[in-house]
This record gives structure tokens, C-alpha cells and sequence, in this order.
């Protein structure tokens, strides 16, 4: 696997998490909620603009052709990225695993080999932050709270928990962009995460899903049943408009 | 046609989202040449997803045009990556009479929360809503003595 594909790969984590996020716009439980998620998902948009325009440089496409004109089965980011939302507190536990998992990964790859990854990293791990912060205070006022919310927070959590493994597959070409400096070490990666997952779940009384099922295939392009809708309607406007401007 | 003459004319582009901040006082301006006629001006992201960019892209292109310099070209950079550190105390000073908190020296310590002076009566009786608010490089904060709300430029 090369860089390009590599800096893809993050780049459409980002970029599909930011699109599935902006489907609380107007939702959310409050105001703030609003305001909350949305700045969450434009700092995704952010890091895909910058991890696309970077793996697309490789082969002269640029992000709108990748985010804009790919198939379904060209996009390789990771099942949960693409998870329907379902109610807040299924939202929130996935941005707990996601907001656990970028905070390493971003650290990391702040000292890649490669320098652009470096610099797009050492701008998103600062942003990243605010997420886990934002992210563990629900999961922990959710969990800790009333019967009903900490039954459905926990109920979020073990059905998201299963997909979060996919992140920290390892194949032997990323074994050697690893090897290279390039790349951040998943099993690496792994334990930072399980460690915050571990210590936020813990505070909110809720468990460990114990569910050892794997799903698997956003890498390979091979992605879940809503992902179309979602791709629909970030890609349906660039298409009926070819080349638009205003 | 100097740097100091390019630096000088750059002072009319203002952040679009905070009219009274100058890319200067944001600490996003990193660096002007001039060579042979030809302008480049260097600037940085502040948060990776903050559409103001693109605004300030285009308003120095065309403040520089309107300056009589027509071969101008902006280049951004990532790294290092932007820190309020940078912005001056100038800007600072500007941010807090306009109505929002400035932000506070980040540092090897974690920044403390609590305890921001309100912008409108200085009472430091102050308490986060969110960490976020209308844009990304702010948060949404209350006044308990005046009972204004404000927003924070976030320490970042």
C-alpha cells in the first residue's frame, strides 16, 4: 500500500464521519448540540480536504473527483465511520471510539516520516482533542445519569463497539509504512484507545461490550447497507451540475 | 516596491468572521517576498476546516491587485501548525473591546478552565456552556454577575 493510498484512506474516515455528523443539523437534543456536532464535523472536513488533496496528488486527481465522483466501491473508509446515527446516544459512543482512536493516531503521524502527513497531523491532533473531551462528558452523563439514559447509552455502545476493530487492521504493506516511519502503528494505536475507551465506559458505569463479532470491508470498499444514501446526498449535487461555479 | 509596502497594504485584510482582527493580528500571515515584481504571500489554516480561509485567500489577492501589484500569489502552509501564541497583542486588545474573550497563553501546562474575565463588566465569575460556538476557533461562555453570554477565542 503507498502513501496515497494510506492518506485516502484516513481522508475518507474524515470526510464520511463530517457528512453522516451533519445529519443532526437541526436535530440535535439542544442548541448547543447543534453547534457542537457541526464544529466537530467540519474539523472531519477539514482533515479529509487536506489527507485528499494529498493522496490524490500522487495521481493528479484532486479532492472533489475523490470526494465528489468515486462509486461506492471505490471509498476505503471504515464501516463505522458510516454507521447510521441512530439515536444521541449511539452517536456519542461512536465519537467516543473515533475521537479515542484519531487522538493517537493523530499524535503519531505528527512525527511521520512523511512531512505532509506531519503537518496535516499536528494541525487535526490539536482540534481532535476538543472531540474526546466533548464526546466522553456525554458517554459519562449519559451512562451515569437517569435509567432510561444509561440503558440507551449502553445499548449505543455495544451496537457500534464491534466496528471499531476494523481501525486497527494491519496488512503487510501497512506493516512496511510502519516500518518506514510513514504510517502509525495500529496495534499501537489499539491499546492507547482501549485504555480511553476503557477509563471513560468505566466513570459511566456502563461495560465492555464482550461481543467478539468483526465486521469488516470498508477498506476494500466493500461498505454497509446505508452508505449509498449517504454518498447520494453528499455526491448528488456536484453530479446533476457538472463543473458548477458561483 | 518593498516587503514593509506589501505588509503595510495587508493590513486592510481582516479576518470575515472577526471584521476587527487583521491577518496579522491572527498570527496566520507568515510570510511576505517579493521578487522581481512578483508577490507571494504566505499564510497558515487556523482550524483544518475553517471556510474563512478561502475569503482570505481572495482578499489579498485582490487588496494587492487594488495596491497596483498584479503578479500575487498565496501559498498556504500547515507546518508549524497555527497557535493563538501567535496572535498579537494588538489583536488581543482589538478582540476583547469587540465583545469576546481573548485567547490565554497555551503552554506546557494545561490551560486552566474557569476563572476568563467577561469581556463586558471583567468579572472573572465565568462558566463554559460549550467548547464550541458559532465558529471554530471559539466557545461559548456566561457572565454569572452581569449574566451576559460571551464567546472565548479558544486557547489553541
Amino acid at each position: 500500500m503507498s502513501t496515497a493510498t494510506y492518506a485516502i484512506r484516513l481522508g475518507d474516515d474524515c470526510l464520511i464521519l463530517g457528512q453522516r455528523l451533519c445529519e443532526w443539523a437541526a436535530r440535535a437534543p439542544e442548541l448547543e448540540e447543534d453547534v457542537a456536532l457541526l464544529n466537530i464535523a467540519l474539523d472531519q472536513l477539514g482533515a479529509a480536504r487536506t489527507l485528499l488533496t494529498y493522496g490524490g496528488s500522487f495521481d493528479g486527481r484532486d479532492e472533489d473527483t475523490l470526494a465528489f465522483l468515486r462509486d461506492e466501491r471505490e471509498f476505503t473508509n471504515a464501516l463505522l465511520m458510516e454507521l447510521d446515527n441512530g439515536d444521541f446516544g449511539r452517536t456519542m459512543a461512536r465519537q467516543l471510539l473515533v475521537a479515542a482512536y484519531q487522538l493517537p493516531l493523530w499524535e503519531a503521524l505528527s512525527s511521520s516520516a512523511d512531512e505532509t502527513l506531519a503537518g496535516i497531523a499536528g494541525k487535526a491532533v490539536k482540534e481532535v482533542a476538543y472531540h474526546l473531551d466533548h464526546a466522553s462528558s456525554w458517554v459519562i452523563r449519559l451512562g451515569d445519569g437517569t435509567h432510561e439514559s444509561h440503558t440507551r447509552m449502553q445499548v449505543g455502545l455495544d451496537e457500534v463497539w464491534p466496528y471499531a476493530f476494523e481501525l486497527f487492521e494491519v496488512d503487510a504493506v501497512l506493516e512496511d509504512l510502519v516500518r518506514a516511519g510513514v504510517a502509525a502503528d495500529p496495534s499501537v494505536l489499539e491499546q492507547a484507545w482501549l485504555a480511553t475507551v476503557s477509563g471513560v465506559v468505566k466513570e459511566a458505569t456502563l461495560e465492555l461490550p464482550s461481543s467478539d463479532w468483526r465486521p469488516t470491508g470498508g477498506r476494500a470498499g466493500r461498505h454497509t447497507e446505508t452508505f449509498g444514501y449517504l454518498l447520494a446526498e453528499l455526491q448528488h449535487v456536484h453530479r446533476s451540475h457538472p463543473g458548477a461555479s458561483w | 516596491m518593498t516587503v514593509a509596502d506589501v505588509r503595510a497594504a495587508l493590513a486592510e485584510v481582516c479576518d470575515p468572521e472577526i471584521p476587527v482582527l487583521t491577518i496579522e493580528d491572527l498570527g496566520i500571515l507568515r510570510d511576505v517576498s517579493v521578487a522581481g515584481g512578483q508577490v507571494v504571500v504566505t499564510i497558515t489554516p487556523t482550524y483544518s476546516g475553517c471556510p474563512a480561509m478561502e475569503e482570505i485567500r481572495s482578499d489579498i489577492t485582490a487588496v494587492l491587485h487594488r495596491h497596483g501589484w498584479q503578479d500575487v500569489s498565496v501559498a498556504m502552509v500547515l507546518s508549524p501548525a497555527w497557535t493563538t501564541d501567535w496572535m498579537t497583542a494588538e489583536g488581543r486588545s482589538k478582540l476583547e473591546a469587540y465583545g469576546i474573550a481573548p485567547p490565554r497563553r497555551t503552554g506546557p501546562v494545561d490551560v486552566v478552565l474557569g476563572g476568563l474575565a467577561c469581556p463586558q463588566c471583567r468579572s472573572r465569575d465565568t462558566e463554559q456552556l460549550s467548547r464550541f460556538s458559532s465558529t471554530s476557533c471559539k466557545s461559548m461562555w456566561r457572565c454569572r454577575s452581569c449574566r451576559e453570554p460571551f464567546d472565548h477565542f479558544k486557547d489553541h
